[in-house]
């Protein structure tokens, strides 16, 4: 190493500090601007009536009712499909699957799913569920789109927690004469459960924020009612504000930080409340 | 008892199985359906029209430079920015924050990636495109910079959160040689631990770019949407439209099976493609990486 003085060393390492920090703050204070500011933008336009109200006069005044109950429809129906289906494969890759080419074929199939583009699930909705199987535009299409790309999420998310479960768990509970699976459902299952809340809700509230595949699969510009079945299109709130933002000429500012605002309530109130199960079942955790 | 309780496991261990292997069925799938609507493409277009720089599907033309150029071009933007400051924060959270900083940094940075897009779009359209507008005094803010500022930070979760696993992965014993050779901790994170997590860092990286390539709605929203070719640096500067965004604008109006729907599967497929290429590589980089360490540990 060339002969620097101790000094001059320590200058070095105090201008590198520094400078990591600062790029640290120009990363943070955007996240925080962002959200600040659209709370502060977007407050003033909640009310009973926003939140309660449909649209009326071409989306520029009432509420935007059918946008949140559409999006809560999605987020459930996402839910059914994803949260059995990706709990289930993380069982498999963490408790059953072996070491060989298939497994790593899952795994890379597993990689290659959270790497596609939104739209192009998009596309693969509209060719499968909305035409193939002739299911229509509609929440039923939508939610199988969004699911599919949510499972990655939940898949490996899960598994993690499945493996953090220590190894002595399981022996004693297969040595006490359990059952593969009950030692699963009863032990294991249990105590990987906080993780694998916090893959699901991370994973939904990824879905409840997308629009791209929902586009073609299940979005409906405008709906004067609410859906009244798996089989009808429906608002959702990231695509309503798509639409206000940029298709609706004169769309009054306040509705759209308002509806900015009420989409962000929704996703990170998911964040948060993953946050929290995570950070509580640290603090609980006894192994 | 004893017997309905082996049939039942049976059929659970059976189904967890199926699931298990539902990953390869869905990519399967999704690369099945693209094929299936996106290569009769070949067909109707000549490749050579494919490769021209008029994309106007009104009248038949369906050249897809000025779409790919689109995308290559705001994701180089949206990699300058990420990169510098997503390496940065992850360095920072990993090796020099403490305990309580780095806490309450990782929710931060995760908020970010919870935040939807058509959100951050939103906000370029009536905040960032009219700064930008007035800051460079541009015909419009409506650019292709728009669209790089707001993919990067698109882009900095995953590039931070991969970078940081990787840093987190060096060896302790690998800190504590050169501190003990005296290096300080600046000269440690240099030329120790950031070469040590090179590979984690190439991953971030490829991970970025490929989030960055595949995002729509913001894209859609702060670019312009002009087809236009875009291969100089002046291209930052005015509109673009990328593949992503093309899709999502048109789809809904062509009718299906038609010519322009064709081709909008292909763009889907090339996207494909090119997230299938950029994930295979970022994996192989991880399995190779993981397979050396494991050599030299052992």
């Amino acid at each position: 190493m060339n002969r620097v003085s101790s000094s001059t060393r320590n200058l070095i390492q105090r201008l590198g500090f520094g400078f990591l920090t600062l790029m640290t703050i120009f990363t943070v204070v955007p996240i925080i601007a962002v959200v600040v500011y659209i709370i502060s933008k977007g407050s003033p336009a909640i009310s009973w009536e926003f939140l309660s109200g449909f649209p009326h006069d071409g989306m520029r005044a009432g509420g935007i009712l059918p946008a949140i109950i559409g999006t809560l429809y999605l987020t459930l129906g996402t839910a059914l499909f994803a949260v059995p289906l990706g709990v289930a494969a993380a069982i498999y890759l963490a408790e059953y699957a072996p070491d060989n080419r298939w497994t790593r074929l899952i795994r890379i199939a597993i990689i290659n799913l959270a790497g596609i583009p939104s739209v192009v699930y998009g596309l693969f909705g509209l060719g499968l569920f909305v035409i193939f199987l002739k299911f229509g535009t509609s929440i039923l299409a939508a939610s199988l789109t969004l699911s599919i790309m949510t499972l990655p999420v939940i898949i490996s998310t899960a598994e993690e927690a499945l493996r953090a479960v220590p190894q002595s768990f399981r022996t004693v509970s297969i040595s006490v004469g359990a059952t593969r699976w009950q030692t699963i459902r009863r032990i294991v299952l249990k105590e990987a459960l906080p993780g694998i809340l916090t893959g699901i809700i991370l994973g939904l509230e990824r879905a409840a924020g997308e629009t791209a595949p929902i586009l073609f699969t299940g979005a409906a510009f405008f709906l004067p009612r609410l859906p009244g079945s798996l089989f009808d299109a429906t608002m959702a709130l990231p695509y309503h504000l798509f639409v206000i933002s940029t298709q609706v000429p004169d769309m009054p500012i306040q509705i759209q930080y308002g509806t900015a605002l009420v989409l962000l309530v929704f996703v990170l109130g998911m964040n948060l409340t993953a946050t929290i199960i995570r950070s509580r079942a640290r603090a609980r955790r006894q192994w | 008892m004893e017997k309905s309780l082996n049939w039942r496991e049976y059929i659970i261990t059976r189904l967890i199985r199926v699931s298990g292997y539902s990953a390869i069925v869905f990519v399967a799938a999704i690369l099945y359906f693209l094929l299936r609507e996106g290569l009769p493409t070949l067909g109707e277009v000549s490749i050579r029209d494919l490769l021209t720089i008029r994309w106007y599907p009104i009248e038949n033309y369906f050249g897809i430079l000025p779409l790919l150029t689109g995308s290559l071009i705001i994701t180089v933007g949206a990699m300058l920015i990420a990169f510098p400051f997503g390496i940065a924060t992850a360095v920072f959270i990993s090796e020099v924050a403490p305990r309580w900083v780095r806490e309450i940094l990782k929710p931060i940075v995760e908020l970010l990636a919870g935040l939807p897009s058509v959100v951050l779009g939103f906000l370029g359209i009536l905040v960032l495109s009219p700064y930008l507008r007035i800051l460079l005094d541009l015909p419009t803010g409506l650019t292709a910079l728009a669209g790089s500022i707001l993919l990067g930070g698109i882009a900095v979760p995953t590039i931070v959160s991969i970078a940081e696993d990787a840093l987190d992965s060096v060896p302790r014993s690998y800190r504590e040689g050169a501190w003990a050779l005296g290096a300080t901790r600046w000269q440690t994170i240099w030329r120790v631990t950031l070469p040590a997590a090179r590979s984690g860092v190439l991953t971030a990286v490829m991970l970025g770019i490929g989030r960055a390539i595949g995002e729509t709605m913001t894209v859609m929203m702060v670019t312009g949407n002009a087809p236009v070719l875009a291969i100089t640096p002046g291209s930052f500067f005015s509109p673009v439209r990328t593949m992503t965004a093309t899709i999502a604008a048109e789809m809904g109006e062509v009718a299906s099976g038609s010519v322009h729907y064709h081709v909008l599967f292909f763009i889907g497929l090339v996207l494909f493609l090119i997230s299938l290429a950029v994930n295979i590589a970022a994996s192989s980089v991880v399995f190779r990486s993981k397979k050396r360490a494991e050599r030299i540990l052992s």
